[in-house]
């Protein structure tokens, strides 16, 4: 023990966890108190893509995004949807407390939805991007990693659960567990916490 | 006041370079009846395998294998001269034709704005070079001094001081005298009279000048020194844009559209400046081989005008498009201009920015995708979900009524679910409405947790078995 608390004394060691805090000084809240306890940095990592990983629409994946939509659209900054699962309920969003007129949806499927993302992200206008990406690989997702950091927009890429066991460049990657619950399956510049984190859910 | 005048010398052959996707591959205009077919100009690149004016066709084809060859016309250097003149109104709103074969046009008022000379001359060549017309430039205090001097000077600047002096040293023959009076040779007789040379003229008595000659040579010399005073004839131009570019063989994709395409939208954007509009839409016609054409309006959602950006929203407009048949003929035509507000970037704000790359977006995201396929949330004051939700049925609604939950995500259809539902969490609530419509809805909608933990939003008709499936709490 006295061994390696000289060697970080002599400032030989590197330390990932302290680089990690510096660099996510902004990241941007969650608004679920647990969530951003957890998370390096406090919140979504910014100008990144982070993954959400689920069996489906359903399991609150909705619920973990809304605080944050409805705080961007409420500050007058547009989001975007890419591909959702299904139409969006504009009653519901709204009472979640979205603002309808700066969300917008696009309707487009496979390669015109990777298209469509990728833009979204470049452009650097929308404030978050939230993509249903089933077909984006890890190459692709690389390229809209590239994107969302020249973009400077916060994206959220849902994939399918198969592809948990594929590397990915995502610098955060959650996976939902039934309603309401995740995982946290990576996050830079922390050690992933291994139990459940349930946030609140409204619905 | 200060013109400028622009000489083009080959006018026509580059005019119809232009409209050849390798302008640097062998190319003669030809003339004359069909029989007795001569070159009439010739490009570097045949020029090179000795292919001269004058040659006859069959003599130049066996000089120069590969030569491609395109009948000279009159009609297309008189029209090709007039875009210029709307290209050149881009910088002067006295923009004369009255030369042959040149442009005159004043630019002492444009000077405070896009001035000093210097600058302004290398952005008309700049420009010149770009659209692939070669030029001799030269500016003078009046547009007749600026015509003949342009004979045999290039970029030659000359103001009221220097005027006389370059005008003296100017060859009688090339001083447009032998435009002055056909039947009569005058630069012949004054050449036997032993004069060279202009300034020689000047020095001259003008009453006998006058009395051997005639007023029209007085008169064209006192237009060249500026004495007496020229009335031109000014350009307008047109106020709609169309261009076609027809194609030697046909174009069978869309690929081999790219070229032309960036072209007429070069041209499209050269126009605009002139004009200083923009286009909010403008239109796309195919002539194919056999069919009727085949046109696409592309609209804009804001004014453009920037050949590039416009050049990025047709292509991306025509990834959607599928050609019927071989096209033979690509036109572009812009109907109606619309004032063009430049946006000063610079001086943009983080919000003001902002909507700009949000508008951008927007554009691009329509042009390729199609205005349906982006969509806004509206939410509308109606109870049955489909019809509020996929059909925007009802008025909007306007504040914010707090009504039981309902699901982030509506299917498109319900879907019967009968065994996936495992236990109901709330419920029922009865949405029983439309018997006015005939498409009247009578259903009791629970929130139900699903095998894998899931949450939906089903319902059963009061009564009766069975379970549909209708959203996704997410």
């Amino acid at each position: 023990m006295s061994g390696l608390k000289s060697l970080l004394d002599s400032r030989q060691v590197w330390r990932a966890q302290i680089a990690a805090d510096n660099n996510h000084g902004e990241a941007i809240a969650s608004g679920h108190a647990e969530l951003d306890a957890l998370l390096p940095g406090g919140g979504w990592p910014p100008a990144a893509i982070s993954e959400l990983l689920s069996t489906g629409a359903g399991n609150g994946e909705l619920a973990l995004l809304w605080p944050l939509l409805s705080r961007m659209t409420r500050e007058g900054k547009p989001v975007m949807l890419v591909s959702p699962p299904a139409v969006p309920y504009p009653a519901a969003w709204r009472q979640a407390g979205v603002a309808l007129e700066q969300c917008h949806w696009l309707d487009v499927q496979g390669r015109e939805a990777l298209w469509a993302t990728e833009q979204c992200l470049r452009a650097g206008c929308c404030a978050a991007v939230v993509a249903w990406l089933p077909q984006a690989d890890s190459r692709l997702m690389r390229r809209l990693q590239v994107a969302a950091a020249s973009g400077n927009t916060l994206a959220f890429i849902h994939r399918p659960l198969a592809k948990a066991a594929e590397a990915s460049p995502a610098p955060l990657r959650l996976r939902l567990h039934r309603h309401a619950e995740l995982e946290i399956l990576k996050c830079r510049g922390s050690f992933p916490p291994s139990r459940r984190i349930a946030f609140g859910a409204g619905a | 006041m200060r013109w400028a005048c622009l000489l083009f010398p080959r006018l026509a052959l580059e005019g119809a370079l232009r409209r050849r996707s390798d302008p640097t591959a062998p190319f003669a205009l030809i003339e004359g009846p069909p029989q007795r077919q001569h070159i009439r100009a010739a490009n570097r690149a045949a020029r090179e395998q000795g292919v001269k004016p004058g040659q006859a066709l069959g003599f130049a084809e066996a000089l120069c294998g590969q030569l491609e060859t395109a009948p000279f016309d009159v009609e297309s250097v008189e029209r090709w001269r007039r875009r210029l003149a709307t290209w050149a109104y881009g910088f002067s709103a006295q923009v004369s034709l009255h030369y042959p074969h040149a442009l005159v046009f004043e630019v002492a008022s444009s000077l405070d704005l896009l001035g000093p000379w210097p600058r302004l001359e290398a952005r008309l060549r700049g420009e010149l070079a770009a659209l692939g017309f070669s030029h001799r430039l030269v500016i003078a205090p009046n547009p007749a001094a600026a015509r003949v001097l342009v004979n045999v000077h290039d970029g030659l600047a000359v103001d009221e001081a220097g005027l006389e002096s370059a005008l003296a040293s100017l060859r009688l023959d090339r001083a447009g005298l032998a435009r002055l009076e056909s039947d009569n040779d005058i630069v012949q007789t004054l050449n036997r009279s032993g004069f060279q040379r202009l300034g020689e003229l000047f020095g001259l008595p003008r009453s006998a000048l006058a009395r051997r000659f005639g007023s029209g040579l007085m008169r064209h010399l006192a237009e060249l020194r500026g004495e007496w005073p020229l009335a031109l004839d000014y350009h307008r131009p047109t106020p709609r844009f169309s261009r076609t570019f027809e194609f030697d063989r046909p174009v069978h994709a869309i690929a081999g559209l790219a070229f032309p395409l960036k072209r007429l939208l070069q041209e499209l954007g050269v126009f605009l400046m002139g004009q200083d509009a923009g286009v909010e839409r403008f239109c796309l016609a195919f002539e194919l081989e056999d069919g009727l054409p085949q046109t696409f309006e592309i609209g804009l959602i804001s004014v453009q005008r920037d050949p590039d950006t416009l050049l990025e929203l047709t292509r991306a407009h025509l990834e959607r498009v599928r050609l019927a048949g071989p096209v033979m003929t690509l036109r572009l035509f812009a109907p109606r201009l619309s004032a063009y507000a430049p946006t000063r970037r610079e001086l943009l704000e983080g919000p003001a920015r902002q909507a700009q790359a949000w508008a951008a977006l927007h554009q691009r995201l329509v042009a390729r995708l199609g205005q349906p396929a982006l969509k806004p949330l509206v939410e509308h004051r109606e109870h049955r979900p489909e019809k509020a939700v996929l059909n925007g049925a009802g008025p909007r609604a306007r504040e914010a009524s707090i009504g039981p939950p309902r699901p982030g995500w509506l299917a498109c259809a319900p879907q019967r679910c009968d065994g996936d539902v495992v236990q109901l969490l709330a419920g029922p609530e009865r949405i029983e409405s439309g018997w006015w419509d005939g498409d009247d809805i009578r259903r009791d909608y629970y929130l139900a947790q699903w095998a894998d933990g899931r949450h939906a939003w089903v319902w059963c008709e009061p009564g009766q078995q069975g379970w549909y499936l209708h959203g996704w709490f997410g």
